[in-house]
């Protein structure tokens, strides 16, 4: 049954709905190549075999009786440990969480299940996705499957390496910052990011709540414009979800670029980006021009102040969300305190792990009496700013092209020691999120350590159709190369 | 500019209680990160509105219905402490 594990989630959903495989036995396929590989990766946190079996009975018998035709129905999924999912353990890769069992199902996740979606388990991340290497994680460490003395990046860390070490068929991440596109181009998997307000946050544990959004991390393009098509949607339980006026994403998988207009800003591909990472990058937009784009380079203002801003804003943000950790209603509770004040303080400073207290550490002093406007306002107005920027490069370009990380992934232990060296990795991911953008990372090469390189695409808000078109191009044509 | 009274009141704000060790790191760490965002004042941003959202937003109302069931077992099975169907905290008067 090994065979099962190379067809994408879409070719294993149309096997299933045509009785070719059973949903038991793509999960038997998955749980196989779980024994054998999970030990060393270490890419879930929590795996309820029982439950998965149970779905999985349920939803085979639904799409015997004609029930669920959904392409994904029957296929096993793996879901970032943000998200809520009742009745089974969500931790968010922190000791404060270490024991949450949520009342309620995030929408995203309850989308999936609607459309037959088997859930393997909870994927490992950076404690509150707070990192980009998935080494904060409170219970260990995931490996990249690629090379296992590396990083699969992070946050959404567990859910990457998942995807690429075949231990599900697909996977939904959430990107604050990068941590869906950042950790696909380091596991060699296609990651997008969604306008935001796309995807429902309801459900999502919160670290920035104007940033955060949850997204399909798959094998292919069109794999993740199917997942898209099915998470997505307006929902009055997000009070910044976007009514869109369609969501048939899969209509955009055509291998047609022609006319379309590409640029690749200069401070992308300049000083600090790893030479193997550039030559690949380049490649890719090479590709695309062969099929008939434009392709330019042009300048991209302010892209020096996308970090700062970002952290200013990102942890005022999670300083407020994770307040309410104060483990008087679920999560950990200190042993010995005196009084209710000293209990919230000793909890949350025993619960919370050094990069989350960092950030909300410098969260609450941006936000203080006396810093608000210095800080805090500051960086709400460059943020405004550099949407500005966007707009006027979308004004000209159909899709800017550009690494989703500047380099390829470091090794375990090379990252944690310098914060703001950790923080400017994410260069090329951070704006995105700023500026409320679809962004995308696919495959587009090997470095010398047969590490993946990823090419992100990103286009205008509410421009998902015209960024898969572009990446399901870039990928047919690479197929047909290969 | 970050001294060991201002991280006492930002562990005040924060609800975090650091040992000295920590301390040290923090006030450290603290310092470099607002070194390095200071860069942000290299930009004339006088005329500039401050932007907390992308998309313009409006309030969402809805009736004050009930819509999910009874989860009082689920909520209180998550506290760390509860008595007779309530959380338990340490003794507040």
């Amino acid at each position: 049954m090994s065979g099962l594990l190379d067809f994408t989630a879409l070719e294993l959903g149309s096997k299933i709905q045509a009785h070719e495989v059973t949903a038991i036995e793509a999960l038997d396929a998955v749980f196989a190549q779980i024994d054998k590989r999970e030990q060393k990766i270490h890419a879930y946190v929590t795996i309820d075999r029982e439950a998965a079996y149970e779905q999985a009975k349920k939803v085979q018998a639904k799409i015997e009786q004609g029930l669920l035709t959904s392409p994904l129905a029957g296929v096993p999924v793996a879901i970032k440990d943000n998200m809520c999912t009742k009745g089974l353990l969500t931790t968010c890769s922190s000791k404060i969480l270490e024991n949450f069992i949520p009342p309620y199902t995030a929408e995203a996740v309850a989308k999936l299940e609607q459309a037959g979606a088997v859930i393997v388990g909870k994927t490992n991340m950076d404690e509150f996705a707070m990192g980009s290497t998935t080494e904060t994680s409170a219970f260990g460490i995931t490996r990249n499957p690629w090379n296992t003395d590396h990083v699969p990046g992070g946050s959404s860390g567990g859910s990457c390496a998942a995807v690429a070490a075949n231990e599900c068929f697909y996977a939904l991440g959430s990107d604050t910052g990068g941590s869906i596109r950042q950790p696909s181009s380091f596991c060699g998997v296609t990651g997008m990011k969604p306008t935001y307000g796309t995807v429902s946050r309801y459900g999502l544990i919160a670290y920035g709540s104007s940033l955060d959004q949850i997204g399909p991390i798959t094998k292919n393009t069109a794999d993740c414009a199917a997942v898209l098509e099915v998470i997505s949607g307006y929902d009055k339980k997000d009070s910044t979800s976007v009514a869109r006026k369609s969501y048939d994403f899969t209509a955009a998988l055509k291998n047609d670029v022609k006319g379309m207009k590409i640029g690749i800003p200069e401070e992308y591909i300049g000083e600090g980006l790893n030479e193997e990472v550039r030559t690949a990058i380049l490649k890719a937009a090479d590709v695309l021009k062969a099929q008939g784009a434009e392709v330019e380079y042009f300048h991209l203002d302010l892209v020096d102040y996308v970090i700062p801003a970002y952290y200013v804003i990102a942890c005022a943000e999670a300083s407020s969300n994770l307040a309410r950790f104060d483990g008087v209603k679920y999560g950990y509770r200190a042993k010995d305190f005196e009084g209710l004040h000293q209990m919230y303080k000793k909890s949350r400073s025993e619960g919370f792990g050094a990069e989350v207290k960092r950030r909300i550490m410098l969260g609450s002093f941006v936000l203080s009496s006396g810093y608000y406007d210095a800080y805090y306002l500051k960086a709400l107005r460059t943020k405004a700013l550099i949407k500005q920027a966007f707009d006027q490069a979308f004004a000209k370009y159909d899709i800017i092209l550009g690494p989703a990380a500047p380099t390829t992934a470091m090794k375990i232990g090379e990252s944690l020691s310098d914060p703001i060296q950790m923080y400017l990795g994410d260069i090329n991911t951070i704006a995105v999120n700023l500026a409320g953008l679809p962004g995308m990372s696919i495959p587009c090469g090997m470095d010398h350590n047969g590490l993946p390189i990823g090419v992100q695409l990103i286009a205008d808000c509410f421009e998902e159709k015209k960024l898969i078109q572009a990446v399901y191009t870039y990928e047919q044509s690479r197929k047909e190369e290969a | 500019m970050i001294d060991n009274e201002m991280m006492e009141y930002i562990g005040i704000l924060a609800k975090l209680e650091l040992s000295e060790e920590e301390k040290d790191q923090a006030k450290a760490d603290m310092q470099k990160m607002l070194n390095y965002i200071d860069q942000l004042n290299e930009l004339d941003t006088s005329n500039v509105e401050p932007m907390s959202h992308i998309f313009p937003v409006t309030n969402v109302f809805r009736e004050d219905v009930v819509t999910n069931g009874d989860e009082r077992e689920a909520m209180l099975m998550n506290a760390p402490k509860q008595k007779n169907g309530q959380y338990q905290v340490a003794k507040t008067i």
